[in-house]
């Protein structure tokens, strides 16, 4: 006899069919609130979108104005018997229907930029990932080593991490100013913001994921004469790779909300530059679109890095119960 | 008081096993430990976990170390190994004393502690490596002790693929792998279930037996101290002292068959008196009468 497993039991995977089904609720259920919202009259509607200004002088057509307000206008125009203004119920410009997003999707990468000194969106967006990659492999580069030694021997661990400690609560768009006095206008602050925004939460997490290794391998370890260097490099960063580069793609998340402040630094630029010239031209489906392809971006780099984390440790027990 | 106390049959010893005592002694020493004292600085005071240790230990020798919990077996242990300093005293391998932990006294642990990144081989031969051994000859060498423990087919697979017993035997050839002059064993088996720990102990025996290897084998089972010993090491709790070193009068080759033996049984009845003297548990039967929320035997009828 079968018993199926019951749909909230503490801990329990589900079976792999409701698991998929599930997954794409988590997406569903979002998107079915905004469909919801844009396209049920009366749901949310909080504005009127005028077809005909009537005989209220400051009304035009496709404007939108408050329910209270139009309101006002029509008794105002009914009293002195002139024109009616008309109008329809319609949501704020600024929360665009999933259909105008979808098609914004489209139509911002082959839309001609407005000045032909400004930039395409493929390629304000190959900017942004440039930053991003420079700024994220500066901070590994040295993040990770001194996290590393942080985390194997006290001497490093006291002489590092009060200083980052310290560090890592200031703000990094506070450092905007003076990256941008030191470093100039272009892409190099804009790296530095990442690099400060990254660099120091990374030295304290993989101290700490250093410190979370199993000491009797390391004991182990001794008793089969290996000394510091070989306890190093054979045994700690081994013994961490699998957890380091979780902590990696977790990091990696993070330079990518330092990104829209680094990006607004200097002369702005990237999706950033994209995303509040398309809002100052009211076109937010385009903005929308724009903050959509970053989600889509940085969810399938993160699925891409754990199933390529999966074939470089299989060793490892934990990425099994991973996600996806 | 029951009449067991102070039966001294342990210490008869057939001629045979008396005789194989002497030659063991003839033997050179490989372990010494003179005047070992540990202790810690605990949140009321300094606790002695060890007070005074003495003992050796000779070439091809099996001792093992018994003692209640708290006595500071682990300790000794890992103090042998240098993985812990001792406040006083000395530990001499082949006469010379000893500092920081090193490849010539091989520990395996009771958490396995194989590296999960490595597999089989590569775990064995990771000693070989860090002594400097060419990749090829470590490679060899490793097959040559994943074979004596039987897992040759086993061999590139992960240790998370292996059982309990499997992944004990991996650590057992990787600390005998690189040759070492004594093997510390901090209750190796104490994680299998019954089994599995009668067959490790079967295959301990076999390989004590084939290679030239000393043995410092913790434990807190009597029957396996008594199974797997030449000597058994007694300790005593609060602080740890050395009860009594008792000289296993069961005849070697070991086999299962002679846990039923008398001198088995004699001997196992002595550590027994030593580690659980009489009078010494909690008498309980008070807890008893406070138990009310379940049918007492009375109220239910037997079957007979």
């Amino acid at each position: 006899m079968s018993h199926s497993t019951p749909l909230l039991a503490v801990r329990r995977e589900l079976p792999p069919r409701q698991r998929r089904f599930v997954t794409l609720l988590s997406f569903l259920l979002p998107l079915l609130l905004w469909c919801a919202v844009s396209y049920v009259p009366g749901l949310w509607q909080p504005l009127v979108k005028i077809t005909d200004p009537g005989s209220v002088s400051y009304f035009k057509p496709g404007m939108q104005i408050e329910k209270a307000l139009f309101r006002q206008e029509t008794a105002k125009a009914e009293a002195a018997g002139t024109a009616l203004p008309a109008g329809e119920p319609a949501n704020p410009v600024y929360l665009p229907a999933p259909h105008e997003v979808a098609t914004a999707l489209y139509t911002s990468f082959v839309t001609e930029p407005a000045r032909r000194s400004e930039k395409w969106l493929h390629e304000s967006l190959w900017e942004s990932i440039q930053v991003i990659f420079w700024g994220f492999l500066l901070s590994s580069l040295f993040g990770v080593p001194l996290g590393i030694l942080a985390g194997t021997f006290p001497f490093f661990s006291r002489l590092i991490e009060p200083f980052v400690e310290f560090f890592r609560y200031l703000p990094a768009p506070a450092f905007g100013a003076l990256a941008v006095a030191i470093l100039g206008i272009y892409h190099a602050p804009k790296i530095a913001i990442i690099f400060i925004g990254t660099f120091f939460q990374q030295v304290l997490i993989i101290a700490n994921t250093t410190r979370k290794l199993d000491p009797s391998l390391l004991e182990a370890a001794q008793t089969l004469g290996a000394k510091n260097r070989a306890l190093v490099f054979k045994v700690v960063v081994p013994g961490i790779l699998p957890e380091l580069y979780r902590d990696m793609r977790i990091l990696l998340g993070w330079a990518w909300t330092y990104l829209i402040v680094a990006e607004l630094i200097g002369t702005s630029s990237g999706i950033t530059w994209f995303i509040t010239q398309q809002a100052r031209y009211k076109n937010f489906d385009n903005v929308f679109a724009a903050i959509i392809i970053i989600g889509i971006i940085g969810l399938a780099s993160d699925l891409l890095l754990a199933a390529l984390g999966k074939r470089l440790f299989p060793w490892d027990k934990q990425s099994k119960g991973d996600r996806a | 008081m029951t009449a067991a106390a102070g039966n001294k049959d342990y210490l008869q010893q057939s001629e045979a096993v008396r005789e194989r005592f002497e030659r063991l002694k003839q033997r050179p020493v490989t372990l010494e430990v003179r005047g070992l004292h540990k202790q810690f600085q605990g949140s009321e005071g300094p606790v002695t976990a060890l007070r005074n240790i003495n003992f050796k230990t000779h070439q091809r020798e099996f001792v093992c170390v018994i003692g209640p919990s708290g006595c500071g077996k682990s300790t000794l242990i890992r103090i042998l190994a240098g993985l812990e300093s001792a406040t006083e005293g000395q530990v001499l391998l082949d006469d010379k004393p000893v500092y920081g932990p090193g490849p010539d006294r091989g520990m395996v642990f009771q958490g396995y502690t194989l590296f999960p990144w490595l597999t089989v081989k590569k775990n064995v031969m990771f000693g070989l490596l860090q002594s400097g051994a060419p990749r090829a000859r470590a490679e060899s060498e490793a097959l040559q002790w994943i074979d004596l423990v039987g897992l040759s087919r086993f061999a590139d697979h992960y240790p998370h693929q292996l059982s309990g017993g499997m992944k004990q035997r991996v650590a057992i050839a990787r600390a005998l792998a690189n040759q070492p002059r004594i093997l510390l064993m901090d209750e190796p088996f104490g994680a299998l279930d019954a089994q599995t720990r009668a067959k490790m102990q079967s295959y301990l025996m076999d390989i004590w037996q084939h290679i030239d290897i000393t043995v410092l084998f913790i434990t807190h089972d009597l029957d396996e101290a008594v199974y797997l010993a030449d000597r058994i090491l007694v300790l005593k709790a609060h602080p740890g002292e050395v009860q009594e070193l008792i000289e296993v009068p069961v005849p070697q080759p070991r086999s299962p068959e002679q846990r039923l033996s008398p001198e088995f049984i004699a001997t196992k009845q002595r550590l027994e008196e030593l580690i659980h003297p009489p009078g010494s548990e909690e008498d309980n039967s008070d807890h008893l009468d406070m138990v009310r929320l379940v049918p007492l035997d009375s109220e239910v009828r037997s079957v007979l």
